[in-house]
């Protein structure tokens, strides 16, 4: 895991992640700008559940923690995306995108970028370590999580 | 014999497909009629081809959050008593079966008599499905995904895609096949959007990717137009103008958690039909074997791969034998597939045109007509949830 500061991996320009105006996933937003992830785990009956939900989708206690995992895992499926579909990501291509699985947190998956060359051979199973990237100066503020090799 | 009789819930045979219309098909942005317009005429071609007083329509039903609303058709055409007006949950092509399913099902509850089931799209006048921008913040599934860059409809298939080729073996070659399919039909059909422009190997590898595994060519087209069929109890579909295509069976909706964002569906290499074929095969008492021809959403060639594995004409790991041009066309493959073109070369209309084609196929009225028409299947949506099959069936089925 690292956290030196370093350019953004796609151009500025896309959309801010914002929690749902609910508040759900707040925590899980602001982990992210403290280089924490975090990921709800039910404390009754030990289930991992991601994306967050108002309940615990196994034993329906509405008493869902919010838990700090290791940015760790492994390469679940991948895409190498050549054609952009958004204004700010014209001319930036191709790049990749990442589905990664946590078997240490009940093997939810969440998507980021792979960082590195993004013609890299990718090998589905590949150990990943999680890279923190921070949009200060965006309005409103927000932080990613993308991937690289495990070193 | 219909199981009328029986009480078993179901709907095999007690409604009928009596009319089909669309409009003409154009590229995105292309139609000279706003939406609505578009709406009105597929439906009234629908009428026509039945040989219906438009006037005794008394229901609607679409899906994908069709803007062309019900009360307001009900109004312009002029229509007597508005019984049901049903819209399927979810977006775009997984609700294309769906939404006659709702249609068959109020005609056997007694809450209609005669329902339209159509899907309009005009995209020069409401913006296209691919593109995203001018949005500041984002929350919900797309908050996980769009800052990484994954944003329009192909990077959100492409990795259910590629795990899929991953735990069975699938090769590229597979869903080229399915592409070349859809453009060899098309090449006969003069309503095809890419009627006049065949395909080729070479020319579906060296065309440009989209995001891996889909080349330009695994997609779908974006297209406008509006298309309509006109359902009504089984004891009237003699008394119309084309033979009736009979509603065998419909199912609807996805497997447990299918819709457990982002990206975390526990069966993930999938076109969320686990449960939904058996449901299918199940309502209409027939078995993969039993089908002649089959219409299969490309949204993606990838989705059509598995959800053609998922009805059971092939296990996954015989993708790549099963999964050649010679199988997939009519009018004597093994398995005639997207004998209009489809999604990928005759009009993207969100599924709606392969119901129709459905439907000429068991009239015998396909432009790539198969020999063995009693039974066509429509697969609608691969990969979303929820997602949504029919079987329809010429009157010696029932």
């Amino acid at each position: 895991m690292s956290d030196t500061p370093r350019a953004a991996y796609l151009p500025e320009g896309l959309p801010s992640p914002v929690p749902e105006n609910d508040g759900l996933s707040a925590p899980y937003w602001a982990g992210l700008q403290q280089n924490r992830l975090l990921v709800q785990r039910c404390p009754h009956c030990t289930t991992w559940q991601f994306g967050p939900e108002w309940l615990c989708h196994h034993c329906h206690s509405f008493d869902v923690e919010w838990t700090e995992v290791e940015p760790r895992g492994r390469i679940f499926s991948w895409e190498r995306i050549w054609s952009p579909s958004h204004d700010a990501l014209r001319g930036r291509g191709p790049y990749l995108a990442v589905l990664v699985e946590l078997p240490h947190a009940g093997h939810v998956r969440m998507v980021g970028n792979l960082l590195g060359d993004p013609l890299q051979t990718i090998t589905i199973g590949t150990d990943v370590e999680g890279v923190f990237e921070h949009h200060h100066d965006a309005v409103p503020r927000y932080s990613l999580l993308h991937w690289q090799a495990a070193g | 014999m219909t199981a009328r009789a029986t009480g078993e819930r179901t709907l095999r045979g007690r409604v009928a497909v009596i009319g089909i219309g669309e409009t003409n098909y154009y590229r995105h942005g292309a139609s000279p009629d706003p939406e609505f317009k578009l709406a009105l005429k597929a439906i009234l071609a629908a009428c026509n081809d039945a040989g219906l007083d438009p006037r005794e329509i008394d229901g609607f039903s679409s899906y994908s959050d069709d803007r062309s609303d019900a009360a307001r058709l009900a109004a312009a055409l002029g229509i007597r008593r508005l019984s049901t007006t049903t819209m399927q949950w979810g977006g775009g092509g997984g609700g294309c079966c769906a939404a006659v399913a709702n249609a068959a099902a109020s005609i056997v509850a007694g809450l209609a008599d005669c329902v339209v089931v159509f899907r309009s799209l005009a995209q020069g006048q409401y913006g296209r499905f691919g593109q995203a921008g001018g949005i500041g913040t984002i929350s919900g599934e797309r908050a996980y995904l769009m800052p990484y860059g994954v944003l329009a409809p192909p990077q959100r298939f492409a990795m259910r895609v590629r795990r899929y080729m991953h735990e069975h073996g699938v090769r590229q070659e597979a869903m080229q096949a399915i592409a070349l399919a859809s453009y060899h039909h098309a090449q006969s059909n003069p309503r095809a959007v890419m009627f006049g422009k065949p395909l080729d190997p070479e020319k579906y590898n060296a065309s440009r990717w989209i995001a891996e595994p889909f080349h330009l060519f695994d997609c779908c087209m974006e297209n406008d137009g509006a298309a309509a069929i006109i359902l009504v109890p089984e004891e009237r579909a003699g008394d119309f103008r084309n033979k009736p295509a009979y509603v065998l069976g419909a199912a609807t909706g996805a497997g447990y958690r299918s819709g457990a964002m982002p990206h975390n569906s526990p069966q993930y290499a999938s076109a969320s039909f686990e449960t939904l074929a058996p449901a299918l095969y199940r309502m209409a008492g027939i078995s993969p074997a039993d089908v002649d021809v089959v219409q299969s959403y490309e949204n993606f060639t990838g989705g059509v791969v598995m959800a053609l594995a998922e009805h059971g004409f092939f296990k996954p790991e015989e993708a790549n034998d099963f999964l050649v041009l010679d199988n997939l066309i009519a009018p004597s493959g093994r398995l005639p597939l997207n004998t209009s073109g489809g999604n990928l070369a005759e009009c993207y209309m969100h599924g709606f045109e392969l119901v129709i084609e459905a439907v000429r196929q068991i009239r015998g009225q396909s432009v790539n007509q198969v020999k063995r028409n009693d039974v066509a299947m429509v697969i609608g949506g691969p990969m979303v949830t929820p997602a949504s099959n029919l079987l329809l069936g010429s009157g010696a089925t029932l």
